[in-house]
């Protein structure tokens, strides 16, 4: 018998040259000039009662700031933006406007693929507030008041940032070491290029009033219950900490990984170090799993498969998505669901999908018989991100459908903690995310505003 | 294939198309360009005596709207500052070399009999086709007496008018500016000095905008602006207005008119020769696209003349006179309701925003399956046409006629206090 030749994954680090790399991690989507701004702007009918608006979870007046792009009133366009949305930079780059406003555009409704390009414009004026207008707004006289944010993503980040504005101070927690959240680490690097998940970060903490507390974990470090004696409001925004397992023999092995472990580190570290498989395997149908395939694409793996239980139209990543990543060359494959992680002498090989399939009364059947191996030195699972209640064991805070239970206030079950973003019911979307940190703001600000009224 | 020749107070070209004295027509390089492009005739930018004038760098603005440039144009450039006898001498051979071709001359000299009796016969003996009287120019030469400043009196413009009817065999068309409050004054005028046409509108006394960090109207010239002269398709409106009252004037009825101001396409040709003009005169669409736009304005005329069973130039010209009325002949019984296809809808509000703010509130918005939904309110709607102007999208709302009993007009209407009683 002869030997079996020891399979050694291909899994290296620097596939790619840095120029390559730094090509590959710019700018997706690089800006519009001013002049195609205006052409593009011009273009809008200035819509009463717009559905661009009606589709945009933070209601920004779309017409209004378009107009004023048009007219060259920069400074108010963005205002008009940043009014309802203070991450308004980050939500132009990573909103799915082909789902929300740009879909509602009645250019749209004219003709397919001819929407007002409001995220373009969106960041252009965002981005000449930032370059030219520093923070447009003021805090209002100091209340004294003191409130706690724990999370630094989206949803605390605007939080935050509206109740500096009305005069409150505010400590903004956060288990990692950088405030931003998911735009510092959770999305693809082309999408928010040129370190703009911090300078965003530094446009918005430029009010003033809000200090920044990185490295501290929330039931580890601290309980919401202490948070609460020290602080006279506390909001919870921590976001989506767990991720779906497959449940499938091979999980274990080495080269097996969650994407957004993958992301994270491609975010943290020089791109030249991040370890990437010649073949890898994505399973998912999320925007995580196409922010994860494309950038391995672009870490310079030869073949990346993303493998999805389910159709197009069940994807929860967008059309736009989808094709994106297919059109940086990685192979999208559906009606697949994971079988095994395939591995010889406990190394892995690859992923064995069972074919499935819509039966006629609807329901999905996978044919155990009817499977077939995908090769690979990298399995990325992206199946999906699941709320972690384990921190807030120590607090009595309910939890209801595998979220923080909050009323139409963003108040918890426990007196004056209030919660927002992922960690709630609704739609995960950082523009969701942004207003239930305003609205929740808001709230904040009225209770305390009675309170002290009293 | 209609017959677009024309034959303009015994001018003769191949189509109506001429081009404007302006700087297109500044000399025999840019005429000679015109003609091989097709343009049926010109009028040669306007000769004044010698020594010529100076004309200031910076010469023109435009108001732009909405993404759209030369939506008007303002100009401050004055007469040909070439030498007279250089522009004769390109006059001549262009005629020559060009002899199917309309060769109009454009003057413009001081109010003064000599003047006029000393020029005329060097244009003549150019072999120009006709003479057009600068009364028009509504800036610069205005200041010296000339040009607007003449058109404004209808005694110089009969004046002077005599005089080149005196002093020349040349057709004589009077070209007037439509800086006055009544445009059949000078009309009339010209026509009692013995004109055999007039040409209409001379461009607009106008300030195009203001330069907000020089603080000074555009164009700014070394730190100051003035008033210029405004053209371009924001003006047709005027130009078809003042056309349409000469045409319709019992007295003026059958003056031929060459119509200009903001004429850019076929269909802005076709109005005006409806509205009574039988030449036209082009000059800002060009400058803004080159000569070649004439090639549209034939074809287009052409077809639209076949399709409608227009043989020529006469049958269309004045067509729409006799329906050119006054306010109070029109019937207050006649009424046409807004109506909306919602197969073409987009839902984009601003018929009723329009409405709602600023008409009568005849447009509900209410929602229907999570969509603003937009109905007209028959019993309120005026039939303004507002919101079908408003509406971004062709043939989505439409104004639909209603049965008509009668005819009822202001003097028999019985609100008016001094209705004509039987």
């Amino acid at each position: 018998m002869e030997a079996a030749v020891m399979r050694i994954p291909d899994t290296i680090c620097g596939r790619l040259s840095e120029g390559e790399l730094a090509a590959n991690f710019a700018d997706a989507h690089p800006p519009l000039t001013h002049a195609q701004a205006v052409i593009e702007a011009e273009r809008c009918f200035y819509c009463y009662d717009a559905p661009c608006v009606q589709a945009c979870p933070t209601s920004i007046d779309i017409p209004k700031f378009i107009k004023a792009i048009a007219t060259n009133n920069m400074q108010g366009s963005a205002r008009t933006i940043l009014e309802s949305n203070i991450l308004g930079g980050a939500c132009a780059r990573v909103c799915p406007t082909e789902i929300l406003c740009e879909q509602k555009c009645v250019h749209t409704a004219r003709e397919a693929g001819q929407a007002i390009r409001i995220g373009a414009l969106q960041r252009h004026a965002t981005d000449w507030q930032m370059e030219h207008g520093g923070q447009p707004f003021t805090r209002a006289v100091a209340t004294g008041k003191r409130i706690a944010v724990v999370g630094a993503g989206p949803a605390g980040l605007a939080c935050a940032h509206r109740l500096a504005m009305h005069g409150h101070n505010i400590d903004l927690i956060d288990t990692h070491t950088l405030p931003g959240g998911l735009n510092e680490y959770g999305v693809a690097a082309y999408k928010l290029a040129d370190d703009f998940a911090q300078k965003e970060v530094d446009f918005l903490m430029a009010i003033g009033g809000i200090t920044f507390q990185g490295g501290l974990s929330l039931g580890k470090d601290f309980t919401v219950a202490q948070l609460r004696k020290e602080y006279d409001a506390v909001f919870l925004a921590v976001g989506l900490a767990g991720v779906r397992a497959m449940g499938i023999e091979g999980e274990q092995l080495d080269g097996v990984m969650d994407a957004v472990t993958f992301i994270e580190t491609l975010r943290s570290q020089d791109k030249k170090t991040v370890p990437v498989g010649r073949r890898v395997v994505v399973v998912g149908g999320g925007n995580t799993a196409v922010d994860a395939a494309v950038q391995a694409r672009r870490l310079g793996a030869e073949d990346v498969f993303l493998v999805y239980r389910r159709g197009h139209e069940q994807m929860s990543a967008t059309t736009v998505e989808r094709e994106w990543a297919q059109t940086n060359g990685v192979t999208v494959k559906l009606w697949a669901s994971p079988v095994r992680i395939v591995s010889e002498n406990g190394v892995l090989r690859g992923v064995e999908f069972a074919r499935g399939a819509i039966g006629p009364d609807g329901s999905i059947a996978y044919n155990p018989a009817d499977t077939f191996i995908i090769e690979a030195d990298m399995v990325l699972k992206a199946v999906g991100q699941t709320f972690l209640s384990t921190p807030l064991q120590a607090d009595t805070i309910a939890i209801s459908g595998g979220r923080i239970l909050v009323d139409d206030q963003y108040q918890t079950t426990m007196q004056g903690v209030f919660a927002g973003g992922d960690c709630t019911p609704g739609e995960d979307l950082t523009v969701a995310a942004v207003r239930d940190g305003r609205d929740a703001a808001e709230a904040i600000h009225a209770m305390l505003s009675q309170n002290s009224g009293q | 294939m209609a017959d677009l020749r024309t034959t303009f107070a015994g001018i003769k070209s191949p189509n109506p198309f001429w081009l404007a004295s302006a700087p297109p027509t500044d000399k025999a390089y840019n005429v000679r360009r015109a003609f091989e492009a097709g343009w049926g005739g010109v009028v040669w930018k306007t000769l004044g005596e010698d020594p010529p004038v100076v004309n200031v760098s910076s010469r023109y603005g435009s108001l732009n709207y909405n993404g759209n440039r030369l939506m008007g144009l303002n100009n401050i450039e004055l007469i040909s500052d070439r030498p007279l006898a250089v522009n004769l001498a390109e006059i001549k051979q262009v005629k020559r070399d060009y002899p199917d071709r309309a060769v109009v001359v454009s003057l413009m000299v001081p109010c003064v009999e000599e003047s006029w009796k000393a020029i005329l016969p060097l244009v003549e003996e150019t072999g120009a086709d006709g003479i057009e009287l600068n009364f028009g120019c509504p800036h610069g030469m205005s200041e010296r007496n000339m040009g607007a400043a003449v058109g404004q009196v209808p005694e110089y413009v009969e004046m002077v008018t005599r005089w080149c009817k005196q002093y020349t065999r040349m057709p004589v068309i009077v070209k007037l500016t439509p800086n006055i409050t009544n445009i059949l004054m000078p009309a009339l005028a010209a026509k009692r000095g013995g004109a055999d046409a007039v040409s209409l509108i001379n461009t607009i006394q106008s300030v195009i905008g203001v330069d907000l960090d020089q603080m000074a109207p555009m164009p700014v010239v070394g730190g100051k602006g003035t008033h210029g002269g405004y053209c371009g398709p924001a003006v047709k409106p005027i130009a078809l207005r003042m056309i349409g009252d000469i045409a319709r004037h019992p007295e003026l009825a059958g003056i031929p008119i060459s119509g200009m101001g903001g004429i850019g396409s076929w269909r802005d040709a076709a109005e005006f020769l409806a509205m009574g003009a039988t030449t036209l005169q082009v000059c800002t669409a060009a400058m803004h696209y080159g000569f070649r736009i004439v090639d549209d304005m034939i074809d287009g005329l052409s077809s639209w003349m076949d399709q409608k069973g227009y043989a020529d130039i006469p049958s269309v010209s004045g067509q729409a006179i006799p329906r050119f009325v006054n306010w109070g002949n029109l019937n207050l019984k006649f009424k046409t309701l807004a109506d909306i296809n919602q197969d073409a809808c987009i839902g984009c509000g601003l018929c009723h925003i329009a409405c709602e703010d600023t008409s009568h509130q005849a447009i509900s918005k209410t929602l229907v399956d999570g969509k603003n939904h937009y109905e007209v309110i028959d019993e309120e709607c005026v039939g303004c046409n507002l919101c079908a102007h408003v509406c971004p999208i062709d043939d989505c709302i439409t104004m639909q006629p209603q049965p008509v009993e009668g005819e009822l007009t202001w003097p028999e209407h019985p609100n008016n206090p001094n209705r004509v009683t039987a």
